[in-house]
């Protein structure tokens, strides 16, 4: 079967492979860009460890074709620190113990961004919906949903 | 028909380890050239924080920050023997064969500090910052990177140590049954409140306190951290998850964990943990085993809480609406 050519931004870089038809954005990311951060979990739009953000929205990259991101913005959780200083969210995670195993982490951090960026000050019931795709199996949420919450209320005291 | 609200509570001691044919772990201990040590283990880190306890362990007994210990837990062919990551054991099995090893590396240490400084070894203490000074007269020191420099390049020495820690197997007294089947044990306990629709027969659980006693809690954030998922994991066990739901029938079973029900991040409880320590006698600076026994008082204080708001005794796990509105019936006919 032919290749079909993909280009999009992947954390401010541009990236062109080919892939299979049919490749999911997962695979492409992990297998053949080498961009491990978001995780293969369940394979089937359940577990949310394979949230990305896509053209600003968050996305199940193992229920999205590659070749349907052409031209597409892409932003993972590998892209989130800068210079070697972790994103706020990466840096609430750590200070809140809302890691333990680390597998849903990324995915996590994924919502919880498309979440802050929409709504940077969310009450507590909008911070579960957003994290409500995602399954975690460790900290039982309540590490999670104070990570994000610290980070809302940082957002509140900088805005004021 | 009406939502009816219970309370329960339930106890529970918990053993650390386990002894079928006895209960070892080892550990080893050495110096890379520059002072840095190094762990090395067959402990597994399953997400808990074994490495970072153990690492704390280590820098404690050794007497240098934490951040100078790496921990290896590469491979269970080539390290030291440990039986396992498992029944609570990791920290206390593990954290005493470290604090052995370490003794033994820090004894080696303070040989050739002795040497370098000329002084004998029993005067020497460590500062917890990397060096080591003479007691009373601290002006005179050397620090751990050339005390290692040295043993490596002048003295021919490995700063290094072994650590070996068994419970050894115990059979039981033949009269009584007696045994000691396990080192210190950690105790909790758990008052749950819940509603219970005696109509859906569903429950809804409204608060979770729990009391922890755990020995000394060698990271107060990891515990705190282990604590409140292992509560939330109680409920989890109480009134959601299994394999076989009609067993031995393996019809409705689940076929993968898609299909293995947990409480999402809606569905939590008002929780509360609050930890007491009582440094175990035989534990690693006091530790006892925390990590299975915090997800085992919710479960029967559920179960009480259920029987408190609708008078039923659900005796199977987990207490799903079916079961309850089952036992109802049954209360109804009776």
């Amino acid at each position: 079967m032919a290749k079909v050519p993909v280009q999009f931004t992947l954390n401010g870089s541009e990236k062109a492979e080919f892939v299979d038809s049919g490749t999911t954005l997962l695979h492409a990311l992990r297998d053949k860009i080498g961009d491990t951060s978001p995780k293969g979990g369940c394979h089937q739009g359940s577990c949310g460890a394979c949230s990305v953000i896509i053209d600003g929205e968050l996305r199940l990259s193992c229920l999205t074709l590659a070749e349907t991101c052409d031209g597409a913005v892409i932003s993972t959780t590998s892209g989130l620190s800068d210079s070697g200083v972790l994103h706020p969210l990466q840096r609430a995670f750590l200070d809140t113990f809302a890691t333990q195993c680390g597998f849903c982490t990324p995915g996590m951090i994924m919502a919880a961004k498309v979440l802050l960026d929409h709504t940077p000050n969310p009450s507590r019931d909008e911070v579960v919906e957003a994290l409500s795709g995602n399954i975690c199996r460790c900290t039982g949420y309540e590490p999670i949903i104070q990570a994000v919450l610290t980070v809302a209320r940082s957002n509140s005291q900088n805005a004021a | 028909m009406a939502i009816r609200r219970g309370r329960g509570v339930a106890a529970i001691n918990y053993p650390t380890g386990m002894n079928l044919g006895g209960d070892p772990t080892q550990a080893l201990v050495h110096s890379t050239p520059t002072g840095n040590f190094m762990v090395t283990l067959s402990s597994v880190d399953l997400g808990q924080g074994m490495k970072q306890i153990m690492a704390q362990i280590c820098a404690e007994t050794i007497g240098v920050p934490t951040d100078r210990v790496v921990v290896d837990t590469a491979d269970t062919d080539t390290g030291p023997h440990c039986m396992g990551t498992f029944a609570s054991r990791g920290t206390h099995r593990a954290g005493n064969a470290v604090i052995q090893a370490a003794r033994e590396a820090r004894q080696v240490m303070l040989e050739v500090a002795a040497e370098e400084l000329e002084v004998n070894a029993s005067d020497l203490e460590t500062d917890g910052q990397g060096n080591i000074l003479v007691k009373g007269a601290p002006q005179k020191s050397i620090s751990i990177f050339d005390v290692a420099l040295s043993a490596h390049f002048k003295r021919g020495r490995s700063i290094s140590g072994r650590g070996m820690f068994l419970i050894p197997r115990s059979y039981p007294e033949k009269e009584t049954g007696a045994m000691k089947p396990s080192t210190c044990y950690a105790h909790a306990c758990t008052v749950a409140e819940v509603e219970v629709d005696d109509e859906t027969g569903e429950v809804t659980v409204l608060t979770v306190k729990n009391v922890f006693e755990i020995g000394r809690a060698l990271n107060p954030k990891m515990v705190e951290q282990q604590l409140v998922g292992g509560s939330w994991m109680g409920i989890s066990h109480a009134l959601y998850e299994t394999t076989e739901p009609y067993y031995p029938n393996r019809d409705h079973g689940g076929t993968d964990f898609n299909q293995y029900l947990m409480p999402g991040p809606g569905d939590l409880a008002e929780t509360e943990i609050i930890v007491l320590e009582r440094p175990s006698a035989d534990g690693p600076y006091g530790a006892k085993g925390p990590g299975e026994m915090c997800a085992n008082p919710q479960i029967p204080a559920v179960a009480n809480a259920v029987f408190d708001a609708v008078g039923v005794r659900i005796d199977t796990l987990p207490i799903t609406p079916e079961r309850i509105l089952r036992a109802l019936k049954a209360q109804a006919a009776n």
